[in-house]
């Protein structure tokens, strides 16, 4: 498979300024070197813990932030502002956590909908401008009479479902879907992921899945990347990823996962991490996890693993792991 | 073993200026001495209610209708405020969700685990700074005496939620009521408080009352399980029970709609369809009907009774276990067998 990938990130940076004092400031590199391809139609997932900056990644990666470095290709151009960032900014869209914040209280399902029609003035007449409405909402499963009503109308699972119309409004090729079933009950969140693998079928979407939940975000990806502390520590297709497990983070994460099966979650053999997440402003020298890893060595403090290919399709950034394969 | 807590008819609603919300609306369990009770089920489904009203904890416009909550013999229901002092925190004790709300963000860690323990024990101050530390200790919070002169916004989310089980568990209460202990935690975090729950269970031998809608939380923690839907249990059973032989379609229903990580192949999941049921519009007969694919015409119309299944450990109160089931007796109103036909609607 030799195609070109629809979005290239390379080498992307997202600092911070964080005053520390009146006349000092301090970095906070939320996220730091990251790169990664999503091809079209696929599903990239990302995952880690809340701080390790999955959502910073979505974000400059759509250039909501400026990035401090790196680049950002999208279908062969790359993203600067400009024309280039004008017209990526119609054919990617974002859907977000919070179905109640997300969504502005004062205007009409009908107009948050077709906000982004409005914006890249996509239609010729009002009629068309409706009948758009119309179809976006009966293709998130909601009826057209909904259009006139308002946000707090509606339950958190039909919130997403407008939140998702919003996105697709402006028939884009590329979606960031942020956490986007974490504040749905369990019955509602199948609804929900069914809805956007169809979507993805039947548009030929492609999704940067972000999410905490493992399960899920095993269920809906094609391949997963694993993010602490600002990197990506491991990267792998779906499959592969939970088989085998390469990078240490991986293999505690995963183990953490509750199984919702009695009998399994009592064999299962749980490796705790002792300790919490870092702080981002004081990252450890040399791997981000060596303090919290349980196979770390004096070695792990010396410098910085690089994210490299250690079978086909399988990347991880830890010393102690060999290259095998081809 | 004996039953520690014995609940029965709880029936608790919310006056608001909308309309009577029945939040919990007849619900009776057991819970034994030393075991560990999961309660699941979606938001308002009435799980956190239950817990508060078995402290007696709720906020104005709700209150208890009727039911009794027995805790070793003793009704709680109808004591007074000052009697229900000697109860909580001596004897039955709460953790809630979000750490950082419940602890007071103006006082130190030290100063807060100091006048839990000066309220509910007679021990000086000297004893009770030595018992804190030793809380601290407990709970597997390092340096205990830099931690007392913390504030909350210093520790970590996990950190945190030590230290409320360390003020919960100051006085060795008999009952842990944990409401969603882990759900604002990371994974890994979650499972780090939930070995040390595990763990401080088995050293204590107090029975916990755990309250969550992490269906993978119950599964690798409780002995017995409840789910609850619309302010009723629906099914009531041994985890292996619950999760194996599923009786009510709700339970069913949740079971096969969450993604499951252990499988290799990837299965499309199938929802439970519909909205969460509005709790100021209750419909006439079972409160999921409208939701449940194998509705009958019963279903509809009469609300479903508590049915035994092999046995008395598993409940469910769903009207397509009317063949297998028996009758639970402890349902007021007992009315002779339905004969049913098999319509669906």
């Amino acid at each position: 498979m030799t195609q070109t990938p629809l979005l290239q990130v390379k080498g992307l940076k997202q600092y911070f300024n964080i005053s520390t004092g009146l006349f000092r400031s301090t970095h906070l590199k939320a996220v730091d070197d990251v790169s990664f391809d999503i091809n079209a139609g696929e599903t990239l997932g990302l995952v880690g813990e809340s701080g390790c900056g999955k959502t910073t990644v979505g974000r400059s990666l759509m250039h909501l932030y400026l990035p401090t470095a790196g680049e950002v290709i999208f279908d062969g151009e790359k993203l600067a502002p400009g024309p280039v960032l004008d017209s990526f900014r119609r054919r990617a869209q974002m859907v977000f956590q919070d179905p109640y914040s997300s969504l502005n209280p004062r205007m009409t399902v009908g107009d948050i909908v077709a906000e982004p029609i409005d914006v890249h003035k996509l239609y010729q007449s009002k009629k068309e401008r409706n009948n758009r409405v119309a179809e976006l909402l009966d293709l998130v499963g909601l009826s057209s009479e909904q259009a006139t009503r308002y946000a707090h109308e509606f339950s958190g699972g039909q919130r997403q479902r407008i939140g998702i119309a919003r996105a697709l409004a402006s028939r884009p090729e590329f979606i960031v879907c942020d956490e986007p079933v974490s504040a749905l009950d369990v019955s509602i969140q199948a609804q929900v992921i069914n809805m956007l693998e169809d979507l993805q079928a039947r548009l030929g979407l492609t999704y940067l899945f972000i999410a905490h939940d493992l399960s899920v975000v095993k269920h809906i990806s094609n391949r997963i990347a694993v993010m602490y502390l600002g990197r990506i520590v491991e990267m792998a297709s779906s499959v592969d990823l939970h088989r085998n497990p390469l990078h240490p983070y991986t293999r505690s994460l995963l183990s953490a996962v509750p199984v919702p099966d009695p009998d399994k979650a009592r064999e299962l053999k749980r490796i705790i991490l002792k300790g919490d997440v870092p702080s981002p402003l004081k990252v450890p020298s040399g791997c981000a996890f060596r303090t919290r890893c349980p196979d770390a060595i004096p070695a792990c403090a010396d410098s910085c693993p690089l994210l490299r290919e250690v079978s086909p399709g399988h990347s991880v950034s830890c010393i102690r792991i060999p290259v095998t394969g081809a | 073993m004996e039953n520690i807590l014995e609940v029965k008819g709880l029936k608790t609603s919310f006056y608001t200026p909308s309309g009577v919300v029945p939040a919990v609306g007849g619900v009776s369990f057991q819970l034994k001495k030393g075991s560990v009770l999961g309660i699941v089920g979606e938001s308002g489904s009435g799980k956190s209610v239950t817990a508060y009203s078995i402290l007696q904890i709720l906020t104005p416009p709700g209150r208890i209708d009727s039911g009794s909550v027995k805790f070793n013999g003793q009704e709680l229901v109808g004591l007074s405020e000052k009697e229900m002092r000697k109860i909580r925190g001596n004897k039955i004790s709460i953790i809630f969700q979000d750490p950082m709300t419940s602890l007071n963000p103006v006082f130190t860690i030290g100063n807060q685990l100091i006048e839990t323990i000066l309220l509910h024990t007679s021990r000086t101050k000297v004893e009770a700074h030595k018992r804190a530390l030793e809380m601290l200790s407990m709970v597997g919070i390092n340096d205990p005496e830099r931690r007392m002169h913390q504030y909350p916004y210093e520790l970590s989310g996990g950190m945190r939620q030590r230290v409320m089980i360390a003020m919960a568990l100051v006085c060795e209460p008999e009952i842990l009521i944990a409401d969603e202990p882990t759900t604002a935690l990371d994974v890994t975090i979650q499972a780090q408080i939930l070995e040390l729950m595990t763990e401080l269970q088995h050293r204590l031998g107090m029975a916990i009352i755990l309250i969550t809608h992490d269906l993978g939380v119950v599964a690798g923690m409780c002995d017995e399980v409840i789910v609850m839907y619309a302010g009723h249990l629906v099914e009531r059973g041994a985890a292996s029970q619950i999760f194996y032989q599923p009786k009510h379609e709700y339970t069913k229903g949740l079971m096969r709609s969450i993604p499951r990580i252990e499988k290799d192949e990837k299965e499309r999941l199938i929802p439970i369809s519909g909205t969460p049921v509005d709790m100021l519009l209750l419909p006439k007969g079972c409160a999921f009907a409208p939701r449940c694919e194998r509705a009958m015409k019963i279903c509809l119309e009469e609300k479903p009774q508590e049915y035994w299944i092999n046995g008395y450990n598993h409940l469910a109160s769903c009207w397509r276990n009317v063949k297998e089931g028996t009758l639970a007796p402890e349902v007021p109103g007992k009315r002779p067998m339905i004969q049913l036909k098999e319509e669906s609607v």
